[in-house]
């Protein structure tokens, strides 16, 4: 019901919604830019956008592996955010089918699943609603290697979740939950930020020996639009990418906030600020040496998601990069996150970090 | 609205109701309250009959005993024929609704918080051994039957010299399961090695009746080099993919619905197996507990989900955890079909597993065992259950009904077992324990190494890193660190 509300709602668009939505890859010439930087994917393709990219790697997965399962809150008809069309039609009711509504019963039974040898790709319809199955996340998939000295593994389980603002989801869709999952070792915390990306990176993360928490931008489901090679590719996880090369300062994000860091790049650039943009594709375990390169030859960092900014990862970074790069840094980690409120709905664009937070983040940064 | 709705039927309700008096002979429970359905009886369960005909034709104002049911169900036959004693599922008074027919009727019936006695218990052996006259049960051969008795004494054997190697401060944790061996070993011997087992923690006698050795107990206990858990994890955290036991951990219920994701593919890959999963009447508050029967009853997967009722959740007892009548009366609202048994009967136990096992795999659906049993022993090393019990509820439990001695009557009275096969089997067993334990403790630690492998299943840079990190510290402090884990 939500979901189909906010569908409703994502296609009447009000103005902020529509402003900020050009910040996503689809059309113009900044999601071109991105698109062409991309490496491992062939070029070409139909142009498709997030959802049906989500979608074409599903039908690969269950094509190229008959122990492969998709399943998940209201997957049978397609899912609330389409990501699912088609599927059960095509590989039947046994392995595209809906579940109960019981977040800790889809994580537990996809766990169970995996462990027989499956891949168990499960969908949990929003990142807002997957703290009921954390425990059999972090408590149960995650340890389940090592506890048993690798006498069993669930390394088959994917977690595929939507996160992130969407305009209007106020406080139950719209967060993002990735930190918390980042502080699980076992677990593999994947987010891609365009359509190829996310069809090369699900393809990788149902294939990864070990469980994976994906999460998918839900605002870049329809806005964002690029070309989608055809075939099955998978992109390289824990593989960090530099999407558009400077000189003055390092940016790093990832999902949905690489186009609100590639506008703000443009714009610098216009100021005679040479920015390097880095998008970290995967957050754990993360590649470091990638952003560690990068901010040797920068001096300065600036890091930014939508989550609240305490405690979330760009912390991780922040540390991690002190650690590394004391002696090269020219000015503190900039952190440009999301307020320490819950996710508001009127304040959206109040709390949100947005092009010209990040813009005068550059600045202070650069001119520090 | 609703006032002048039971006034325009009340007439209709008086007439009715004193009908309903006559037939039965009997005063019918306050007019509001409908009785709950008889209560299910081996065989064929009534689950079938109310799919077919809408819960609501089943409730009637009959007592609980069969022959009520009988007649209730008699009626029901006959209500279908004649429309005009009220029940009749007629255009108006019926609906169509997803899950079937509901017959509408004139009363206001809640249906009751419980049924008026208590769902009844399976049982073959009476507290003598001797089989109940007409009870119906698992043949088992006498050497199945003497493989049973003697793993429940070894089961018994173990527990007590590991408990003491706690006490002694040789291993830093120990579980027992006394009072539970016939559920271990019994519910075991039902199953086939291809089923799958999701244990929670006191069900070591699945184990070892697998093949499980005493050495590999010893092991994982000590948390040496040959424990496949790497010591990773606290003792009585058993795992053995070679048996298909999954790996123990100590969350309660979060092995159910892993049990119904195992079963799923049990039933894709059309293996002639099912998953069980075991927990205790604890466990089924989690949510885990109701999250793992309803999708098993939704996607009708092979698995049995067996609740061992010890009275116990360390300290909490079940009047404090529930107040359904206990955990099998559970199953039917979910749909599920479901049976109480002794638990301290191991052929009551054999039995039921053997016929669920059955149900599960050829019929392709969950099923709820109860067994009643006693957690005779504290909950773990790290508790005192003297604090919140009384003793001679243990004792009583310890020795009266004690399981292991009731099963012995049973196999000497067919005249298959010697009190001397008895001394030799408990020295023998207590002699290959020691012997066991001594070699596990000897065993050295698994190494350093081993704290970074299999968080996945390739060592990532940051691991790395943390390993070198950790070495170059351990040459500086070798002091610091346990000498008997080689670095």
């Amino acid at each position: 019901m939500a979901a189909r509300a906010l569908r409703e709602a994502g296609r009447r668009r009000r103005g902020w919604a529509a402003e900020v939505g050009r910040r996503c890859f689809s059309g113009g010439s900044a999601g071109a830019a991105v698109a062409e930087t991309k490496e491992g994917a062939a070029g070409g393709g139909k142009a498709v956008n997030l959802f049906t990219a989500v979608n074409q790697a599903l039908h690969i997965a269950l094509d190229t592996d008959p122990r492969a399962y998709v399943f998940g809150e209201d997957v049978g008809f397609g899912g609330v955010f389409r990501c699912t069309t088609g599927l059960a039609d095509r590989f039947g009711k046994n392995r595209v089918f809906n579940t109960p509504l019981c977040e800790q019963g889809i994580a537990g039974f996809a766990i169970g699943l995996a462990a027989m040898g499956n891949r168990a790709i499960a969908e949990i319809q929003f990142a807002d609603y997957i703290f009921p199955a954390f425990d059999q996340i972090v408590n149960e998939a995650a340890k389940f290697r090592y506890r048993s000295g690798n006498e069993f593994n669930c390394g088959g389980l994917t977690i595929r979740t939507p996160y992130g603002a969407v305009g209007h989801g106020g406080h139950y869709h719209s967060q993002s939950p990735e930190a918390f999952f980042c502080h699980v070792p076992g677990l593999k915390v994947v987010i891609p930020r365009s359509p190829r990306e996310a069809k090369g990176l699900l393809l990788a993360s149902i294939r990864d020996p070990n469980p994976v928490v994906f999460f998918e931008p839900k605002w870049l489901y329809r806005l964002a639009v690029e070309e989608v090679p055809e075939e099955d590719y998978m992109l390289p996880l824990s593989q960090a990418e530099v999407i558009r090369k400077g000189s003055d300062i390092t940016l790093i994000g990832w999902g949905a906030q690489l186009g609100v860091l590639k506008e703000a790049c443009e714009d610098a650039a216009k100021d005679g600020v040479s920015c390097e943009l880095i998008d970290l594709k995967t957050l754990i375990p993360w590649d470091k040496e990638t952003v560690e390169a990068s901010v040797k030859k920068t001096g300065k960092l600036l890091v930014s998601h939508e989550a609240p900014i305490t405690g979330g990862f760009g912390a991780e970074i922040a540390a991690s990069i002190a650690e590394r790069c004391f002696q090269r840094l020219e000015a503190p980690v900039a952190r440009v996150c999301g307020l320490d409120t819950p996710f508001p709905l009127v304040y959206e664009p109040f709390y949100m970090p947005t092009k010209n937070k990040v813009l005068d983040a550059i600045k202070a940064t650069v001119n520090y | 609205m609703a006032a002048l709705w039971l006034a325009r039927a009340s007439s209709q309700l008086a007439r009715r109701a004193a009908r309903s008096l006559a037939r039965h002979g009997e005063p019918s429970p306050p007019w509001f309250l409908a009785s709950a359905p008889p209560p299910p009886v081996l065989g064929p369960p009534a689950v079938e009959r109310s799919r077919r005909r809408g819960f609501c034709s089943v409730r009637r104002f009959a007592g609980e005993s069969s022959a009520a049911a009988a007649a209730a169900a008699a009626a029901t036959a006959a209500v279908e024929e004649e429309p005009e004693n009220g029940f009749a599922a007629g255009a108006d008074q019926a609906i169509d609704f997803p899950g079937g027919k509901v017959s509408f009727v004139a009363e206001m019936n809640f249906l009751p918080d419980s049924q008026r006695e208590r769902i009844n218990c399976y049982r073959v052996l009476d507290d003598d051994g001797r089989t109940i006259s007409d009870s119906k049960f698992q043949e088992v051969s006498k050497e199945v039957a003497l493989k049973m008795y003697s793993e429940m004494v070894t089961l018994q054997i173990m527990d007590t010299i590991f408990y003491e190697a706690q006490r002694q401060g040789r291993i830093s944790f120990y579980l027992t399961s006394n009072g539970e061996e016939a559920i271990n070993i019994a519910s075991a011997a039902a199953l086939s090695i291809d089923d799958i087992v999701l244990p929670q923690y006191r069900e070591p006698g699945v184990l070892l009746w697998r093949g499980f050795t005493l050495q590999e107990f010893a092991n994982q206990c000590f948390g040496n080099k040959l424990d496949y858990g790497k010591g990773r994890q606290m003792p009585i955290h058993y795992g053995s993919n070679r048996l298909n036991y999954f790996t123990v951990s100590s969350p309660i219920a979060t092995q159910l619905p892993h049990a119904v994701g195992a079963a799923y593919s049990l039933k894709m890959d059309k293996k002639d197996a099912c998953a069980i999963t075991y927990f205790g009447d604890g466990g089924t508050s989690e949510g885990d507990f109701h999250a793992a029967l309803n999708f098993a009853a939704v996607m009708e997967t092979p698995v049995i989900f067996f609740c061992r009722n010890n009275g116990w959740a360390i300290s909490t007892p079940t009047t404090e955890q529930f107040r359904s009548d206990g955990v099998v009366v559970r199953g039917q609202a979910y749909g599920i079909r479901g049976i109480r048994v002794d638990g301290n009967d191991a052929l009551a136990v054999y039995s039921a597993v053997h016929a669920a096992r059955e149900m599960a795999i050829t019929e392709g659906r969950p099923i709820l065992v109860e067994a009643l049993t006693y957690r005779v022993g504290h909950h773990s090393t790290s508790d005192d259950s003297t604090k919140y019990r009384p003793i001679d509820e243990i004792e009583h439990w310890r020795t009266a009904r004690d399981p292991i001695s009731r099963y012995r009557k049973w196999v000497q009275g067919n005249g298959w077992w010697s009190d001397a096969e008895e001394s030799e089997l408990r020295s023998r067993v207590r002699k290959e324990l020691l012997q066991a334990i001594q070699v596990a403790e000897r065993m050295p630690k698994p190494s350093v190494a081993e704290l970074f492998t299999d968080v996945y299943d390739q060592i990532p840079s940051n691991l790395r890193e943390q390993d070198q990190l950790l070495r170059d510290t351990i040459m500086k402090h070798p002091a610091d660190y346990p000498t008997d884990v080689p670095v």
